[in-house]
């Protein structure tokens, strides 16, 4: 294999509390299509985004044709020709095609007016070399989710890229917009442009990608050529690490049925069936966008079932509005803290007590008093570090805002409890108190649904695990029967043989 | 004294020191007359504003107002006008009012509308109303068609005070106690923060939009009653332009056009100060084209000041 264009060298990025990436490794050849492999949250994300210039590495090397660089910013990657399309596409819906590829760069006249002209045969010949069948006068928001991203291509072109990052190309895409896909991938591989192809679908990577390079937990497992692969090595390479951290999972006589779900659909999550006792922690595993934190949503209210029946208690209930669940027993802790879970302008006692402000009422008014002593028992309890229950959320760690998330929830006294990635974003030490907790809820009897990505605090923590694939439940393990190569292959989509 | 606690009253010292400057420049400021004269011309914009106060803490704005004002006003002269009992026309003026903002209230929360747009709908179709009802006149309260007991509500005296002030005071104290001692308060700060997560925590988000459009109709409404008491007429070109006094005061008490960040404390300052600065600018003999650019320029500086703190 002759030397690679681009070579990443060491690579380490520290963030507040996290140590993001440790001494990874990156080579990007041309010709050639590099899959980048990892479980969620095992720094891929992060490393494209350095290799991108969005952030700049803290240790390491870049090197581009033999010599090493730096990159300031978003811009010195695109001035060197490295493009990347991400999951989330980036296109200006109500502009044209035309427009949407050369935003920012379009050719001028001597009067510095915009040539269309030009602009939009430039499309046209970009277009016709990737197959798209579309004029480049039509407005990009009446293309399909495939389309789009064909747009994003014609512009990483249009840009003279020589390397081009896919992250999770295909997430979005039919069936059929796959294959186009893959065949301009193909197209793009002749043309000698370095690919750096992200994705979780182990088909593809078989059968698109000629090298593979591994991360797990920040690290770099490996880099082999694919045709020296299978599946079963490249799945011990994503998870085959030891439970180095301690779960204190806890035996506990199981209760009676709390949560029955029975054949629960809708546009996300499809037949869902499963059983919930008290005293009982269900780990739900599953890659991102497998209908994990859509099947909870369903549960809380906040998406709406189509089909389905869930009894709480032997009780067939209708939830249609978190109230509704609220008021039912289930309280739901989001995955995104910043977004949906906190509001961040207001103080620790306003965010814990916002689910149960009725409990603190005394004639029309709220109890400070009251709230207060209930906002400082869980401060308390839960460990919280602040300076006050008046203290802006905002100014909380991570650890810290997530207890109050918890405890918010726990505030409206519920039978069930979901917790959707409980430990995202928290450091070490603040995780550990956080299991403790889940323990100590666990011990009272409450059920608890774990929405988790990782395979560590699943193992250590749940009773029974299910998975999630493609919005079904792909797999049901005791704890007894789990192991985390079982798990990732019904994660992935590999049907048991 | 320690730099936090200074920040905190920051708006009542540039209010007090504000004052004091004005007192410098005319010695008929501080004389009582003048006060009470000050206060009760602050009173219409500080009720309005004190409901603009509620929209714009859940992120919103309310344009609607002025038509408000001026709808509910022509409606309370012609109860009067027609012989109603004044109690029952200035509480079917109040009910007008706030059922107009709970039109804007459904538009917004129903039919997922901008405040902006909704609130100008309102705002539009509601002066038409109003010159349609009044056949584009006012209606007039005179002879033996005006009520003394009305009339009173906007010109009469208690203690030597202005009935308005007193009403200002209420309006505050109850919008006060409302947002800082109520469920009501902390869902429409939680709003304001994060509609997301305010969704995820329960709170019937499209109840809570409708009610502050309703409080802040409801709010506009009495303006509309006290100014048409106080000169025994219902322009329907009345109340143009009071919006923007009123998001005037609410943006220099402080709070914040995002939403979930200011009070209502902050709220009475802003109108004091534009109050005064109206009512100082009269005093020296500036000329109200002037006064304008000034009003302008003053609200500039306090947005600035505050920005930088942040």
């Amino acid at each position: 294999m002759n030397k690679p264009i681009f070579e990443m060298k060491g690579i380490v990025k520290e963030f507040p509390g996290v140590k993001a990436l440790d001494g990874v490794d990156l080579k990007i050849h041309q010709g050639r299509v590099m899959a980048l492999l990892g479980e969620n949250g095992a720094g891929k994300s992060t490393l494209m985004k350095i290799l991108s210039g969005v952030y700049q590495k803290d240790q390491g090397q870049l090197i581009y044709e033999g010599e090493e660089i730096h990159l300031k910013g978003p811009k010195d990657a695109q001035d060197l020709g490295i493009s990347i399309i991400h999951q989330e596409l980036n296109l200006i819906p109500h502009l044209t095609i035309g427009e949407n590829i050369f935003l920012g760069r379009e050719p001028v006249n001597k009067f510095k007016k915009i040539d269309w002209k030009k602009l939009y045969e430039d499309s046209e010949k970009l277009l016709k070399k990737l197959k798209v069948d579309k004029d480049p006068r039509q407005k990009v928001s009446q293309l399909s989710v495939g389309e789009q991203q064909m747009i994003e291509i014609a512009k990483a072109l249009s840009l003279h890229a020589k390397i081009i990052i896919m992250d999770e190309p295909t997430d979005a895409l039919t069936k059929k917009e796959t294959e186009s896909l893959f065949e301009v991938i193909d197209e793009l591989r002749k043309d000698e442009k370095g690919i750096v192809y992200i994705s979780h679908r182990l088909e593809e990577i078989f059968r698109m990608c000629d090298d593979v390079t591994v991360l797990r937990d920040g690290r770099f497992i490996g880099e082999d050529e694919v045709k020296n692969l299978d599946e079963n090595k490249l799945i011990e390479m994503m998870v085959g690490r030891k439970l180095t951290e301690q779960f204190p999972r806890i035996e506990v006589k199981k209760g009676e049925l709390a949560l029955e779900v029975k054949n629960l659909s809708n546009e996300y999550i499809k037949d869902i069936h499963f059983t919930l006792r008290k005293g009982e922690i269900l780990g739900i595993s599953g890659l991102m966008a497998s209908g994990r934190t859509e099947l909870a949503k369903t549960l809380y209210g906040v998406i709406q079932k189509i089909s389905g029946e869930i009894y709480i208690e032997g009780k067939k209930v209708e939830i249609k509005s978190p109230q509704q669940a609220l008021q039912k027993g289930i309280a739901y802790v989001s995955e995104d803290r910043k977004g949906e879970g906190l509001i961040l302008g207001l103080s620790v006692k306003e965010n814990m007590t916002i689910c149960s402000l009725e409990k603190f009422e005394e004639s029309l008014r709220i109890s400070s008093k009251k709230e207060k002593e209930a906002v400082k028992r869980y401060i308390g309890h839960m460990n919280i570090k602040t300076p006050s229950e008046n203290q802006k959320i905002k100014n909380l760690s991570g650890g810290n805002q997530q207890k109050v998330s918890i405890a918010k929830g726990l505030m409206t006294k519920p039978k069930i409890l979901i917790l959707d990635e409980p430990t995202r974003g928290v450091d070490v030490g603040a995780k550990k108190e956080i299991y403790d907790l889940i323990n100590e809820f666990k011990k009272e009897g409450m059920s608890i649904i774990m929405i988790s990505s990782e395979m560590p605090e699943v193992l250590g923590m749940s009773d029974r695990i299910l998975v999630m694939y493609q919005g079904r439940i792909s797999g049901e393990f005791s704890i007894e029967d789990a192991s985390q190569e079982k798990i990732m292959k019904c994660a992935v989509g590999i049907k048991e043989a | 004294m320690n730099k936090k606690v200074l920040m905190k009253f920051k708006s009542i010292i540039g209010l007090v020191v504000f004052s004091f400057i004005v007192s410098l420049l005319s010695p008929r400021f501080l004389t009582l007359p003048n006060i009470l004269n000050v206060l009760r011309q602050t009173s219409i914009n500080s009720i309005i504003a004190a409901g603009m106060t509620f929209v714009i803490l859940t992120g919103g704005i309310d344009l609607s107002v002025g038509s408000i004002l001026a709808f509910s006003g022509a409606v309370s002269a012609y109860l009067i006008s027609s012989g109603v009992n004044v109690l029952l026309a200035v509480v079917m003026a109040l009910v007008i009012g706030a059922l107009a903002g709970c039109f804007s209230g459904i538009i917004i929360s129903k039919g997922k509308v901008q405040p902006f747009i909704a609130t100008l709908v309102t705002m539009t179709v509601l002066r038409g109303a109003t010159l349609v009802f009044s056949d584009g006149k006012p209606i007039t309260l005179a002879g033996d068609k005006t009520s003394e007991v009305f009339s009173n509500i906007g010109g009469g005296y208690f203690l030597k005070i202005p009935i308005p002030v007193y009403l200002m005071v209420l309006v505050f104290i109850v919008s006060y106690y409302v947002l800082t001692q109520t469920r009501m308060g902390r869902y429409i700060y939680a709003l304001g923060g994060n509609e997301e997560a305010s969704k995820l925590s329960g709170l019937k988000v499209s109840n809570i939009k409708l009610s502050v459009y309703a409080i802040s109709g409801f709010l506009a409404a009495l303006a509309g009653i006290i100014t048409t008491s106080r000169i025994s007429s219902a322009d329907p070109n009345a109340g143009i332009g009071y919006e923007l006094d009123a998001i005037a005061a609410v943006v220099l008490g402080g709070t914040s056009l995002a939403g979930g960040a200011g009070s209502i404390l902050g709220t009475i300052i802003g109108a004091l100060i534009i109050g005064i600065l109206n009512n100082a600018l009269n005093l020296l003999n500036v000329s109200s084209y002037y006064q304008m650019i000034a009003k302008g320029a003053v609200i500039l500086i306090a947005v600035l000041s505050d920005r930088k703190e942040k």
